[in-house]
């Protein structure tokens, strides 16, 4: 290939070219603008960071990369170029690199690439913790500090628990459901693409004039609107972030309302096809709440307005209203999908019905409904209108209420099993003591006497530690563990993955236990020093937490060395009866040569003969197989 | 239970005729008298764990009788779930090569029932508890005394209304309610003395309230506890809780070093610039 066709085939080269050529036009804009205004400096680099590097640069990437190529031939009335699904499937690890509309592609590249993240998230953590190691200034400087935890946060909520569910979602949902692919392929990729934007933004944030942004993930007014340069990466960084995720939302929606195979009712879904459902409507309409506040912010710090200065008339308080009624529903776009993971690993590897299905799926819609009516129990200090906080206690303290039935109703599930304690299932067990703990102090947390004490202090830091580590990571460690062999056709080592979850649960619970204590005891939150009284927790706190981070290396390992040698796993080695297992490991590029119809729930463990879903060569005699008709049947897939 | 064949089919039938728990007559009687006495245990330690820093405000003892009954509520429950886990896996732990299922039980209307009405009064029970403290620390006191404190980055000045004292030095009379009126000069802080136990942020264009009355004579520590920029670590003051007389005599002294410094400025090493 010449280097001309090279630059003009969507690709890496192209990608670059688009970068810089979208970095040029932004500039170039600034610098026009300020002209004709005759303002000076005519090159002003906040200006043309923003909207060079950070919006136009971004988007020339995008284009570059051929996210657009389909959509714009249509546009301009050019021939389509027709799907021909040459490029489904990933043939080598470089394929990864592509845009690709495979679902099961894009699943693991989300995996992967969300996990880069964590670990990028993770060694700021560490770094954190070597700094808090003992009072006083080691390591970092203050400001430095504060970009850390803002960073760290920033990547672990926004680069790495939402996405890395849309990723376990993508490969695993369209399986699961019975259809060929995502409803929109080509929007699954640009959702994709999208994604690493964010991350590499907040990242970059750190060679920023001033460093990175230092605002907490949080980016309260007025203090975000005032910081250095860093804060627009975190700003727009989120922009991409978010698009990403409503794109994967509105796509998991249409997916499973229009693709389920015939015979798949709402009530024959797996929980995991439920959760994500919950989630994607949550997504939908709470993710547009957050990127409004950072537009809010954006404008605020780049053309002047006064949405957060009150000697503008502007509203201080408008900004957390706003961002929390995103960050609120957020906590549960964070945990639904584990939700629907335990559901699915508790009934496999215990080898019993979902106990009491239908209030499970019930219950989260209950959440979906109360997460929004709750999100001021965040600002029970923050000087706002003080009627609101009773009302806001009693709904958070609702939600324990569904909370509480996915609870028992797995303890229920266990009850009598048959229990393959196997790494998937231990996690899933780990998950529920912590994140039972993690409930619990979110209802002494809705106890407003009480949260006037311990709001801002390590007392939250605990919380939403054992919420989204024990809680959200402990899920996804127990999904890719049970779909590894799904998704890479081998086995996983069972041994490493027991020392991998031990490791992780003993040194998790010494990690973030004892913040507890210090939170109540008086140590404030996002500090980069503190007073004597708290240094030997402190000490205790940072050993635990280097050990806690060294076990993850033994799931990276793990997950490498079984990838590449592991044993080759069978289609089904959980014997699990939900559509997925009903093909190879790794499934075939369309998933399924045979459409299948679903004949029963999916979770009929112990009952004689009992199936979710046949294939129609392989369809029981007196089977009843309903016609595939309607909105339900899903078009074969290759013409 | 070893000889037993594991093979395909599963543990159909009622609880008793379950090979893995037979003789077993109650587990369910067994686990709650196990439930009570780990519950028990846990309560008493969690009630001996000195949690708090010293109590120095009249909040301070009703807020920590909260955390006490919410920690009487919680342990209970954390002790069932562990129960049920502990013994689900110890007791139908599957065996090598058993590829039975368990029974197929969808459900128990009872049982859902319980477990929604159950917690549903718990919480209900909580709220209105926590209603009624909360009126009660936030009502107003007779005799308050004003002060208005105001933030800014990083540091706080303590004004008293009426005495034209400015200082940096939180000075507070032993057993006299005060009304704290915050503001701030530039971002978001929070006002925080964890001894006294309230906490209220300073938000610009707003002048938020707490009142409290101090009740133990000693030196505490004012913490800024919102992200405010770079110097927030280290934005902390000190408190010192005084008797009456003690106190009158502290603003006496003050007000007339503030007039002879020409009415402005303040004691102490007056306001940092960052």
């Amino acid at each position: 290939m010449t280097l001309t066709r090279r630059l003009l085939a969507p690709g890496w080269y192209r990608a670059t070219l688009g970068t810089v050529g979208g970095f040029a036009l932004g500039m170039g804009l600034v610098v026009a603008v300020r002209a004709a205004y005759g303002w000076d400096p005519l090159f002003d680099w906040d200006a043309i960071v923003t909207v060079g590097a950070l919006i136009a640069a971004p988007l020339g990437y995008l284009v570059g990369i051929g996210c657009f190529d389909y959509w714009f031939r249509w546009a301009s009335g050019a021939p389509t170029i027709p799907e021909d699904h040459s490029g489904h499937g990933a043939r080598s690890w470089k394929d990864y690199f592509r845009v690709n509309t495979d679902h099961k592609v894009i699943g693991i590249q989300y995996i992967v690439t969300t996990f880069f993240f964590f670990v990028a998230g993770g060694l700021m953590a560490m770094l954190m913790r070597a700094e808090l190691a003992t009072p006083g200034t080691q390591f970092v400087d203050p400001n430095t500090f504060n970009g850390l935890f803002s960073v760290h946060a920033s990547l672990m909520i926004f680069l790495f628990i939402i996405p890395v569910f849309a990723g376990i979602a993508n490969y695993v949902i369209p399986l699961m459901i019975g259809a060929p692919d995502m409803a929109f392929p080509r929007l699954n990729a640009l959702s994709y693409w999208m994604l690493p934007i964010g991350g590499v933004m907040m990242l970059a944030s750190y060679f920023a004039e001033g460093g990175a942004f230092a605002t907490g993930w949080t980016a309260y007014a007025p203090l975000s609107t005032e910081t250095p340069l860093g804060q627009q990466f975190f700003t727009v960084g989120v922009q991409f972030a978010g698009a990403s995720s409503i794109a994967t939302a509105l796509n998991f929606l249409v997916t499973i309302i229009t693709m389920r195979a015939p015979g798949m009712t709402f009530w024959r879904m797996p929980l995991l096809v439920w959760a994500n459902f919950t989630t994607s409507l949550l997504v939908v309409i709470a993710t547009p709440f957050i990127a409004g506040s950072q537009f809010f912010v954006l404008l605020d710090r780049s053309i002047g307005t006064h949405f957060f200065d009150p000697a503008g008339n502007g509203d201080v308080l408008m900004y957390q209203h706003v961002f929390w009624f995103y960050s609120h529903p957020a906590v549960y776009i964070m945990m639904l999908p584990g939700f629907g993971i335990v559901s699915e690993v508790i009934s496999t590897h215990a080898r019993k019905p979902i106990f009491g299905y239908r209030m499970m799926a019930f219950s989260l819609v209950a959440i979906v409904i109360l997460g929004f009516s709750v999100w001021a129990h965040h600002m029970f200090v923050s000087g706002m209108w003080s009627w609101l906080r009773v009302p806001m206690m009693i709904t958070t303290m609702l939600i324990a209420v569904p909370t509480g039935i996915k609870i028992f109703s797995w303890l229920a599930t266990l009850w009598r099993g048959v229990i393959h304690l196997r790494t998937p299932l231990l996690f899933a067990l780990g998950f529920i003591t912590m994140f039972t703990l993690g409930g619990i102090s979110g209802i002494m947390l809705a106890v407003i006497p009480f949260t006037i004490h311990v709001s801002d202090t390590y007392f939250i830091v605990a919380h939403i530690h054992y919420v989204l580590f024990g809680g959200s990571v402990f899920t996804i460690f127990a999904g890719i563990y049970h779909w590894f062999p799904k998704m890479t056709g081998r086995m996983y080592d069972e041994t490493l993955g027991r020392i991998h979850f031990w490791l992780s649960f003993v040194f998790f619970n010494l990690t973030f236990g004892p913040m507890h204590f210090v939170g109540i005891d008086g140590m404030p939150r996002r500090v980069a020093d503190y007073a004597e009284q708290f240094a030997t927790w402190n000490a205790i706190i940072s050993i635990s937490a280097f050990i806690f981070g060294l076990s993850f290396l033994v799931f990276v390992y793990n997950m490498v060395a079984s990838w590449r040698h592991g044993p080759l796993a069978d289609g089904n080695p959980w014997r699990a009866h939900s559509i997925e297992w009903q093909v190879s490991s790794p499934p075939p590029v369309f998933n399924f040569d045979e459409v299948p119809t679903v004949v029963g729930g999916p979770y009929e463990y112990g009952v004689p003969g009992a199936v979710h879903a046949v294939f129609k060569e392989r369809a029981p005699a007196g089977a009843t197989v309903p016609a595939p008709a309607g909105g339900g049947g899903a078009p074969p897939p290759a013409e | 239970m070893s000889e037993r064949e594991p093979s395909a089919g599963s543990f159909e039938g009622p609880p008793e005729t379950d090979p893995r728990i037979e003789g077993e007559k109650h587990p369910v009687a067994r686990m709650l008298l196990l439930g009570t006495i780990a519950s028990a245990i846990g309560v008493a330690i969690c009630l001996l764990i000195d949690w708090f820093p010293a109590d120095a405000s009249g909040a301070a003892d009703q807020i920590d009788t909260v955390y006490d009954v919410l920690l009487i509520c919680s342990v209970p429950v954390f002790v069932l779930v562990m129960t049920i886990a502990i013994y689900s896996v110890w007791r139908f732990r599957a065996l090598p090569g058993d590829t039975r299922d368990g029974p197929s039980i969808h459900g128990n209307t009872r049982l859902e029932v319980i477990w929604v009405t159950v917690p549903f009064l718990m919480v209900t029970a909580l709220a209105i508890y926590a209603w009624i403290i909360l009126d009660d620390i936030e009502a107003k006191q007779p005799n308050e005394l004003p002060v208005s404190v105001t933030a800014q980055q990083f540091t706080w000045t303590f004004a008293y209304p009426g005495e034209e004292v400015q200082s940096t030095e939180l000075v507070l009379p032993e057993d006299r309610p005060v009304e704290f009126r915050i503001k701030t000069n530039d971002v978001i802080h929070s006002f925080w003395v964890p001894e006294f136990r309230l906490k209220s942020d300073a938000v610009p264009g707003l002048t938020t309230k707490i009142r409290l009355t101090p009740d133990r004579i000693g030196r505490y520590q004012v913490v800024c506890a919102e992200l405010c920029g770079i110097g927030h670590s280290t934005m902390r003051q000190n408190v010192r809780v005084v008797p009456e007389d003690e106190f009158d005599q502290w603003l006496g002294e003050q007000r007339e070093a503030t007039q002879a410094a020409g009415g402005g400025g303040g004691s102490g090493q007056g306001a940092q610039t960052p």
